[in-house]
């Protein structure tokens, strides 16, 4: 078999034993990167294959007779490109960075680089993270690999496609609105999107700081929770870091019932604007969470529906203020020819951002500027509250909530482009835990007609990453939708 | 409740350091009315007495010790720089000629 096909837990298991060496991964992974990429165009920076195989043989040479290692030692990530990577660059999918090279390294990547991993490279985004199909990225949208017409979701869209095409084992993304798990439901893999504070946000570059974390993109969630466990953790260069009691995630991804959970489903989640196909999958899912020892319990959060205004409003604001320092002075682009100073700032911002970039930074300026900050910032603020109040309650009452990941499957190529509004909407289900902090996974629960994948969400409370992971993992391995691996035409 | 004009396009773009195309105002123009239009049923919640979340941090925000400790080079912080001379940034000119 393979070396590419299998999952992070195998993989690792054959490396601990001996029986392959890391410059083995690095060969096999190089060969799937140039027959698969050309197509699903995941990643916008690729490692050297030369600087690969010697990256591999410094890590086997290393090993001593005795194969103890750190979890993800060898193991080949894709990294999304708006987390710093020192001397690799990083752009955000966008012009303004396309020559940045960070001095520094994120603290994710710290933390990964002390496991000795193999960086495959920097997967593609939309620009800036702003956006649901990678199609706002300045270097071309990347293709689900399931079918190449169709987005792979966004905006971690490149570490969704790597891992579901079999470009790297497993991968970082990061979520403000949902930018883990929709592009994992389009993609057919496991998206899990920590509590706020979880995961040290220092080195992400920022787009809406109350909202944004990093988390794991993988094809198992035994795989996520592996990942979770590297990263996770206090963080004494991001003040929002949670100093908290680090659990080992993977023993949550041991028992294969969920006797005892509560499982709330939100009545608002299931309401108009929901595909039938996507229903009858997460119905089915609800079914197979019942049969393994849950307690169904419908629940109701009313103010689902004010979800993407009150996000539109906060994180557009929180961007417009976050991208104020693109401004062609200390680093990213600059635009030539100006003569003074005030030009060069609007010359460098004009030619340097996409127009969906410019669009949230307008709206959001629009959203903060004199006269309209209570009506529409101030009240978002408040909105947002409510929305909080509302997942306090429930989860009091409630373990878990179940419910779809996005509205619909993967729609296609171009199809939502010229209609911002119609792309906003996709994020309908992922907003709400995302205004909350709350954890939350998605999980592919089946396939549409056209053979394009569905994902299924949990969320919990905030911390409880673990029952989340409990749950996910009970329901994986009741269902067989993980063995289910696209087929990728040329 | 709201409707901006192409005249609001080009004050906000102005605020926020954007050159906008002829193209582009009458666009934004018609997008952002599009949004907002959207969002402006937030107006028809109640929200007396709610207070605001600026932010989802579960933990009180953390400070730490202002003490010396390593940072970047001079030659590290400026390898990214656009243009730079001497150990400093270099801009155009702040005041126009």
């Amino acid at each position: 078999m393979s070396l590419f096909k299998l999952t992070l837990k195998e993989l690792q298991g054959k490396f601990t034993a001996g029986e392959i060496s890391a410059v083995d991964i690095a060969r096999s992974y190089s060969l799937r990167l140039s027959q698969v990429e050309p197509k699903i165009k995941a990643y916008i920076t690729l490692t050297p294959k030369e600087t690969l195989l010697q990256q591999a043989k410094v890590i086997d040479d290393g090993l001593k007779a005795w194969r103890k290692t750190q979890p993800l030692m060898g193991m080949p990530l894709g990294i999304k490109d708006n987390i710093c990577t020192e001397g690799i660059r990083t752009t955000c999918g966008s012009r303004m960075l396309e020559n940045f090279v960070p001095p520094y390294d994120a603290t994710v990547m710290g933390r990964l680089r002390n496991h000795q991993p193999l960086i495959l490279g920097k997967t593609n985004l939309d620009e800036f993270a702003m956006g649901s199909s990678t199609e706002h990225s300045a270097f071309g949208p990347s293709r689900n690999p399931w079918n190449q017409k169709f987005i792979p979701g966004g905006s971690s869209g490149g570490s969704a496609a790597a891992v579901a095409a079999d470009e790297c084992v497993a991968a970082l993304g990061s979520d403000t609105g949902g930018s883990i798990r929709q592009p994992a439901a389009c993609c057919g893999v496991v998206g899990l999107k920590p509590t706020y504070g979880r995961v040290s946000r220092f080195g992400l570059v920022a787009f809406a700081s109350s909202l944004d974390q990093i988390g794991p993109i993988t094809k198992t969630v035994t795989d996520a929770a592996i990942l979770l466990n590297a990263i996770a953790g206090f963080d004494p260069m991001d003040s929002t870091s949670a100093n908290r009691d680090l659990p080992d995630f993977t023993k949550a991804v041991k028992k294969k019932d969920i006797k005892k959970l509560i499982i709330g489903v939100p009545r608002e989640y299931f309401s108009e604007g929901l595909d039938t196909e996507v229903f009858e999958k997460v119905q089915d899912a609800i079914q197979v969470l019942q049969e393994l020892g849950g307690t169904i319990r419908e629940v109701t959060l009313p103010s689902t529906e004010r979800a993407i205004a009150t996000y539109y409003l906060i994180a557009t604001a929180e961007a417009s203020s976050n991208l104020a320092r693109y401004d062609g002075v200390r680093f990213g682009f600059r635009a030539k020819e100006s003569r003074e100073l005030a030009e060069m700032y609007r010359s460098t911002r004009s030619q340097g951002f996409g127009p969906e970039v410019k669009r949230r930074i307008m709206l959001g300026t629009y959203a903060l500027s004199a006269g309209y900050y209570e009506a529409y910032y101030g009240k978002a603020q408040a909105v947002r509250t409510l929305i909080q109040q509302e997942f306090d309650a429930v989860l009091q009452e409630v373990d878990l909530l179940v419910s779809p990941v996005m509205p619909t499957p993967a729609f296609q190529l171009g199809e939502r482009l010229d209609d911002p509004l119609q792309m906003y909407l996709s994020d309908i289900y992922t907003i709400p835990a995302s205004l909350s902090g709350l954890p939350a996974i998605s999980v592919p629960c089946g396939l549409s007609k056209m053979g394009l994948p569905i994902g299924l969400q949990l969320m919990g409370r905030p911390f409880e990453e673990a029952m989340v992971l409990r749950a996910a993992y009970a329901y994986e391995q009741a269902t067989d939708w993980r063995m289910k691996r696209p087929v990728i035409r040329s | 409740m709201a409707s901006i004009t192409q005249k609001e396009v080009e004050h906000v773009a102005q605020l926020a350091r954007l050159d906008l195309s002829e193209a582009e105002k009458p666009l934004f123009a018609d997008q952002l009315n599009h949004i907002l239009s959207y969002v402006d049923q937030l107006q028809g919640v109640s929200t007396e007495g709610v207070p605001p979340t600026a932010s989802d941090a579960h933990e009180e925000q953390v400070f730490r010790e202002d003490s010396p400790r390593e940072c970047l080079s001079v030659e590290k912080a400026l390898a990214n720089a656009p243009e730079s001379h001497n150990g400093f940034f270099v801009v155009p000119n702040i005041l126009g000629k």
